[in-house]
């Protein structure tokens, strides 16, 4: 009792006085400013991929700032005429896409399945799920190489596809498993008085349900896919590189093609977050829905 | 419309000790409006779900007509279910929740409107169809649910304690309205609920449980007249029936300085299971006040038993006395009904005596009903 008195006794704690600062003026300015410092790499970025190669090499990006002329679309015209950034350009969608429509359809019937359906072993068999999650990708990159030269599909989008589809699904399943079993029972329970299969079940009621959660889902995987390298780096050739390849391919021993690498990483950055911003409102809430629900 | 039958019914959860619902036999008839009553754990709300088919039956069966429905799943017995609390889909407006079922039966749009604006019309729903769940008070939501059964149109009514969610006085008046529907519509409708004014003012029939056996099925006159055993006796009534232990003399029971008469079956039937006592049940209704003249033991003190008022509870018409009675040497507690216009005050003391042919007499060691 005293643990939980004293501390009203004396008002309220640091926490909670820094908190109720948090309106003043002096924390907002800090606050920005530590937003604008941490923009200050992505600006960079976006403001280099708008100037020349020759001003690149030989001055500092802000000096925009005094001579705002230099800004010029050039880059970005050269990018979308190089056929092999286009190209990977077009392999980054078709990677990311399918690994993540993939990672949610397989990881919501199977959260289902984990949360709702009786079978023999299911604990066992969740858990040992849940014991995959702490493999690291390197330890599978040799066997799953082997595996992938088998069946021939090494080097190929369809490997690059699968094996992100298959590290995304531990956690896509012990996620929405998890929040799916906060659906309350008598819902389920309903829906089946009201004479719903499983299978009508999970898409009109579970998944509707669980979309909080699927967003937030589909925005992590979008983003480990489109940002992953060394999966793509190893599992895919020439021709189904993805743009981070492309990029790094890029740079070359003397110099580097500098305007395409600009231009070319501004956009594979822009792209997931406009994924990201589609999907924010449901995304933050998707982050508090199993906190407080 | 349908017959609803528990045959030895019976669901053993594993790992536990006892049945959770034992060996249930219940003839429900067709339209009737069956009460499930019993304090909590008593297997009310198992039984229940046994019929609606979300909990499995290891033993007997259960039959809804003459369909033998003991392992069919849920959506293949015809009926719906009104739950606790309501599990209406939050992500569906009302007039989808409602249309869900029909929905999934294939039934055409035009049909499933109408069908869900009439249940909504006798539910009072009609301006609130487009809304979603959460943008309803406790009372419509209640109604949603209810709506979503009627609108099925199913054999069989399952309600799971669906007023508990509510307020008291909503709860008096939502109790009335789903009792008038069920008698409109004429569906066979089984009621769970812990609470006993519930159950004898809504059902046709009371079937009062405790662990999980059926103590007795009764209309809900016949169950507080003529309760089948201790547990119901003290269930059923509110303020609950005094019970109290008494010696048997010649020709009745020792009652503080009365004899009561007690018909000579009771006795010998307590007499013979070897007993020296038996257990007196007596509403609080059923008390008289004693004055001076009624017959004694004891010369120069009243008949009866000398109650010390401990509070009064005046409800108007009528007020409630609860004291303490020195009965056999241990101090009981009694409540005795008083006239409202009279009530006596507190640490007065009230000689009662209890009235003849009004009394229940029970056997101390099995708890059964001796008397008729």
């Amino acid at each position: 009792m005293t643990a939980i008195d004293t501390p009203a006794r004396r008002g309220p704690g640091p926490a909670a006085r820094l908190a109720a600062r948090a309106g003043s003026g002096a924390v907002r300015v800090g606050l920005l400013l530590t937003a604008v410092f941490w923009l200050v790499p992505t600006v960079g970025l976006l403001i280099s991929s708008l100037r020349g190669p020759a001003d690149i090499s030989t001055t500092g990006w802000w000096r925009v700032f005094t001579d705002p002329a230099q800004l010029t679309l050039h880059n970005y015209a050269d990018l979308m005429g190089n056929s092999t950034i286009t190209h990977a350009l077009l392999n980054s969608v078709l990677i990311t896409v399918p690994a993540t429509v993939l990672v949610i359809v397989i990881g919501a019937m199977a959260g289902y399945a984990f949360a709702w359906l009786e079978f023999p072993g299911r604990d066992w068999l969740f858990l040992l799920l849940i014991a995959l999650l702490v493999v690291p990708i390197q330890v599978a990159l040799i066997p799953v190489t082997k595996l992938y030269a088998t069946f021939g599909i090494f080097g190929s989008l369809v490997g690059v596809i699968l094996f992100h589809t298959a590290f995304g699904l531990p956690f896509a399943i012990f996620l929405l498993r998890n929040f799916f079993a906060e659906i309350p029972r008598e819902l389920l329970e309903a829906g089946r008085l009201d004479g719903a299969g499983e299978l009508r079940l999970f898409a009109r009621v579970v998944v509707p349900l669980g979309g909080p959660a699927i967003a937030s889902l589909a925005i992590f995987q979008f983003l480990w896919v489109w940002n992953d390298m060394l999966v793509a780096l190893i599992f895919a050739n020439s021709g189904s590189a993805p743009l981070t390849v492309a990029l790094q391919q890029q740079t070359r021993q003397f110099g580097d093609n500098i305007d395409v690498l600009s231009s070319g990483a501004f956009l594979s950055m822009v792209i997931p977050l406009a994924v990201f911003f589609a999907f924010q409102r449901q995304f933050v809430s998707g982050i508090t829905a199993g906190a407080v629900k | 419309m349908a017959t609803v039958t528990f045959d030895k019914a019976t669901r053993r959860y594993p790992g536990a000790e006892r049945a959770a619902v034992d060996k249930l036999e219940i003839e429900i008839a067709d339209g009737e409006f069956l009460v499930l009553v019993g304090p909590s754990g008593c297997g009310k709300s198992t039984s229940l779900r046994m019929l609606a088919g979300l909990e499995d039956v290891n033993d007997g069966a259960i039959r809804i007509g003459d369909r033998d429905v003991t392992h069919l799943p849920p959506k293949d017995r015809d009926i719906a279910m009104v739950f606790q609390n309501y599990a209406l889909y939050p992500h569906m407006t009302v007039a989808d929740n409602m249309g869900f079922a029909l929905k999934i039966a294939g039934v055409n749009k035009a049909e499933i409107r109408t069908r869900v604006e009439e249940a909504a019309k006798i539910l009072d729903l009609t301006e609130y169809l487009g809304r979603k769940p959460k943008a309803l008070s406790g009372g419509q939501r209640q109604r949603v649910a209810m709506g979503r059964a009627i609108v099925r149109e199913p054999q069989v009514f399952l309600m799971d304690e669906p007023l508990s969610n509510l307020d008291a006085k909503l709860r008096v008046q939502t109790r009335t309205q789903i009792a008038g529907l069920q008698r409109r519509l004429g569906t066979t409708t089984v009621y769970v609920t812990h609470d006993q004014v519930e159950a004898m003012t809504m059902g046709d029939r009371v079937a009062v449980l405790k662990d999980g056996l059926l103590q007795q099925v009764d209309s809900p006159r016949n169950m507080y007249d003529r309760p089948a055993n201790l547990f119901v006796a003290g269930f059923i009534g509110s303020p609950a029936m005094n019970l109290v232990e008494v010696p048997i003399t010649d020709g009745g029971v020792t009652f503080g300085n009365s004899i009561v008469p007690v018909s000579r079956e009771a006795l010998t039937a307590a007499a013979e299971g070897g007993d020296r006592t038996v257990t007196v049940g007596v509403r609080p209704e059923h008390f008289d006040i004693a004055g001076c003249e009624a017959a004694s033991l004891a010369k120069d003190e009243p008949a009866g038993v000398a109650v010390t008022v401990n509070v009064v509870e005046e409800l108007g018409a009528d007020g409630y006395v609860y004291g303490t009675a020195e009965i056999g040497g241990t101090p009981t507690d009694i409540v005795v009904r008083v006239g409202g216009r009279h009530v006596p005050m507190k640490g007065e003391v009230l000689h009662v005596v209890p009235r003849a042919g009004e009394i229940h007499v029970f056997s101390t060691s099995t708890g059964e009903r001796l008397s008729d």
